[in-house]
């Protein structure tokens, strides 16, 4: 689907099945997800949904809408036009022998990321990055052989103003 | 006090002032039946558990309470789908029941176990699954304020069998609040004054009136608006008797599909509308891009998401229906009654125009056949226009919208989102339940009135004088005249003609039965049929291949009409 990507953060109640009445809500009516992610918040009972979607103005305020109408959503935030930081974490395992660990290292630095498992010839690296970055991250990468990859969902939370 | 799940259900129905329930027993719900004697609660025990739902959204239409039916696990629950929808998709205020399996039981495919919450997810305002009792209580509330707050719908209980016969303290909770829920009931007051200086400017004003004036109760407060700015009114299937059908010279009569040719012609030219508890069904609006191009579109809705859905509005009013035209109202009385209400001699004599060439008609006099608007045209004249009419789908239901001309809300009963054949019958049932005294005529086609037919020995058994009047076509035929029109009429399988004897069946079930084929016969046999007490069939065997006129094309502009 075109249009712009939008990034909502849905705060919902933390019931069975609210997950299930969002992402119906989505194919029910031929809107799109990129990404999802969910994790409780500070406060008991309620749940931080971000999600990334796309489409033109009309249909992201539609999307809107229709989330806050669902009972068990208490607020839809959207960030698209306010500054932000958005994170996205990923695990990567990429292949290591002899001739390319240096490589893969200097590249670990480059990009800051941390490894947390290594053996004779593979890495697994840990990264949390915004989109860009990821996916440079993973152009590097590619000529190595990446062997597996295991992605988060963005979540995101506005800038404060000082 | 320690009470039942069971217990507890009845006792929070009662405290909502609930007085009928139509319902279906089974394994999973025979606590609750085996408590209900001691509830002074009326249970109808329909023969098809769409029946119940349907019963029970007509219940809530015609009394504007909320309708309450409870259905067992499994394929209980699953009949109750259809209803569901269509109570869904008019915004009907409903609660419905079902019983599950036992909570220790559930995800394993026990018998007769179905997620009845996850399957009505799409077609429920809200639903619960009650896993705990302690939470029964509250979530009975909270569902009957869902039901009927905001823009109203079905919401679906879901209680499990252990649930239902293990016991906890009844609180007898009075009222709930709910942070994730606020609906928005008063409109913004910068917005109506911006509202009453278009309607000052207005030249070509014309008001299109829907489903949400009748449920939040704003018909009068809509006539009064309409009549001191002598505002032309059109409406919406929905919104019949939401404006007095009778008045000659602001109704304008149904807009859309099949609406009249000066209806569709006048908001085509408007230059401003006002749109109120309206949702722009493409039924109404036909080819979007082309729908309404002169007007300033003014739209009110106590549900956001209506708003710039199918059609972009200039003034968007977030609010209750009645709410927004009694404050409407409040400011006109400000304003000079002759700048707002002037004579409008131009834009009503060119809507008179219209009138004049297309009217709405039919022939009956030179043709030997029945024609159906007749017999829709006898039983208003014969029933004052008083009675209660709910219809099944297709002609049948057009016609009554053209013909049976509604002067209240709550009178008119048509599954109109959905479009469920088999609704009108049982949908009387209820409303007969709500209105013992009441006229109450489902208007049927042949073959819509076999889809819920069982519901008969329904009425028989609770001696509901329901009045059906089927308009026998002997073709499913809408869908026949669609064939007629678009293609090139092949008739693939619309020939009803092998249908049972209604009158026989009729009597089968105990109830009465009248046929007529004769055109001067059939006053007297809806006079017969009115007169005669409980159930009865009026058979009419009708002009096979009548068609509803005017009709626009699917995705046409709705200028674009098909005259008789
Ligand atoms: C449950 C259901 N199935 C199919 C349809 C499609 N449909 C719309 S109108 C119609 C014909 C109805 O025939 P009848 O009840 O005889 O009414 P008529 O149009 O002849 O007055 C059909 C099949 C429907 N609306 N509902
Ligand atoms: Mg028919």
């Amino acid at each position: 689907m075109n249009g712009d990507k939008s990034i909502l953060s849905i705060l919902v109640d933390n019931e069975p099945g609210v997950l299930s009445r969002i992402t119906g809500l989505f194919s029910g009516r031929g809107y799109n997800i990129e990404s999802l992610s969910v994790a409780e918040t500070m406060e008991p009972g309620i749940s931080r949904i971000t999600m990334i979607t796309r489409g033109d103005k009309h249909i992201v305020e539609q999307i809107k809408k229709q989330l806050n109408k669902l009972i068990n959503v208490i607020k839809v935030l959207d960030f698209t036009e306010q500054r932000h930081v958005l994170r996205e974490l990923a695990l990567i395992k990429v292949h290591a022998r002899a001739e390319s660990r240096a490589e893969v290292l200097r590249i670990v630095d480059i990009f800051r990321c941390k490894i947390v498992d290594s053996g004779p010839d593979h890495y697994t690296l840990e990264v949390a990055a915004d989109e860009d970055k990821l996916s440079a991250l993973l152009n590097m990468l590619q000529p190595m052989g990446i062997k597996e990859i295991a992605r988060t969902g963005s979540i995101a939370l506005v800038r404060e103003m000082h | 006090m320690e009470l039942t799940g069971a217990q507890i259900l009845w006792q929070s129905l009662k405290d909502e002032g609930v007085d009928t329930v139509f319902g279906y027993p089974g394994g999973a719900v025979i606590d609750f039946y085996d408590a209900l004697v001691q509830y002074d609660i009326n249970h109808i025990l329909v023969r098809h558990e769409q029946g119940a739902v349907h019963a029970a959204d007509g219940y809530a239409r015609a009394s504007g309470k909320v309708g309450v039916c409870m259905v067992t696990s499994g394929p209980g629950a699953t009949n109750t789908v259809t209803g569901i929808a269509t109570a869904y998709m008019d915004s009907i205020p409903m609660v419905v029941i079902t019983g599950q399996v036992p909570t220790s039981l559930i995800g394993n495919d026990a018998f007769q176990e179905v997620d009845i919450v996850g399957i009505t997810r799409p077609c429920t305002k809200h639903n619960y699954l009650v896993k705990d009792i302690t939470r029964l209580e509250r979530i009975i509330k909270e569902a009957f304020y869902i039901a009927r707050s905001g823009r109203p719908g079905p919401v679906l209980i879901d209680i499990p069998k252990d649930v239902t016969n293990s016991r906890t303290v009844y609180q007898a909770i009075q009222a709930v609040q709910m942070e994730s829920y606020n609906p928005t009931y008063h409109p913004n007051t910068k917005q109506l004054a911006k509202v009453v200086n278009l309607i000052k400017e207005a030249k070509k004003p014309i008001i299109f009136t829907g489903g949400g004036v009748v449920l939040s109760k704003g018909a009068e407060a809509l006539t009064k608006l309409a009549q001191r700015t002598n505002i032309p009114v059109t409406g919406s299937l929905m919104g019949l008797g939401s404006y007095p059908g009778t008045d000659a010279k602001l109704w304008l009569g149904m807009l859309g599909m099949h609406g009249t040719y000066r209806a569709n012609m006048a908001i085509s030219d408007a230059d401003l509308i006002l749109a109120i508890g309206v949702r722009f069904d493409d039924r109404v609006t036909g080819k979007t891009d082309e729908f309404a191009r002169k007007a300033t579109i003014v739209h009110v809705d106590i549900d956001p998401t209506s708003i710039h859905k199918n059609v972009t509005v200039d003034v968007p009013v977030v609010g209750d229906c009645r709410l927004t035209l009694e404050a409407l109202n409040q400011l006109l009385d400000a304003e000079d009654p002759a700048v707002i209400g002037p004579e409008r001699t131009e834009w009503l004599g060119q809507i008179k125009k219209w009138k004049d060439t297309n009217p709405l008609g039919y022939n009956q006099k030179d043709c030997a056949t029945i024609k159906p608007q007749y017999v829709i045209e006898k039983l208003f004249e014969l029933t004052k226009g008083d009675a209660i009419i709910s219809t099944e789908v297709g002609q049948n239901q057009m016609w009554a919208a053209q013909y049976y001309h509604f002067s209240k809300p709550n009178q008119w009963l048509t599954s109109g989102g959905l479009g469920t054949m088999g609704y009108g019958f049982p949908a009387a049932i209820g409303a007969q339940m709500a209105f013992p005294d009441k006229v109450v005529v489902d208007v049927a086609g042949d073959g819509s009135i076999q889809m819920n037919i069982q519901e008969m020995a329904t009425a028989v058994q609770n001696k509901l004088p329901v009045k059906i009047v089927i308009l026998n076509n002997q073709y499913l035929g809408m869908v026949r005249q669609w064939q007629e029109l678009f293609y090139k009429k092949n008739y693939s399988q619309t020939d009803m003609t092998h249908a049972p004897d209604f009158v026989k069946l009729a009597e089968a079930y105990g109830a009465s039965g009248f046929r007529t084929e004769k055109p001067d016969e059939v006053e007297s046999v809806l006079k017969k049929g009115l007169e005669t007490p409980g159930p009865v069939i009026m058979e009419f065997m009708v002009s096979r291949e009548e068609c509803v006129y005017p009709m626009v094309p699917a995705g046409a502009p709705i200028t674009n009409m098909l005259l008789v």
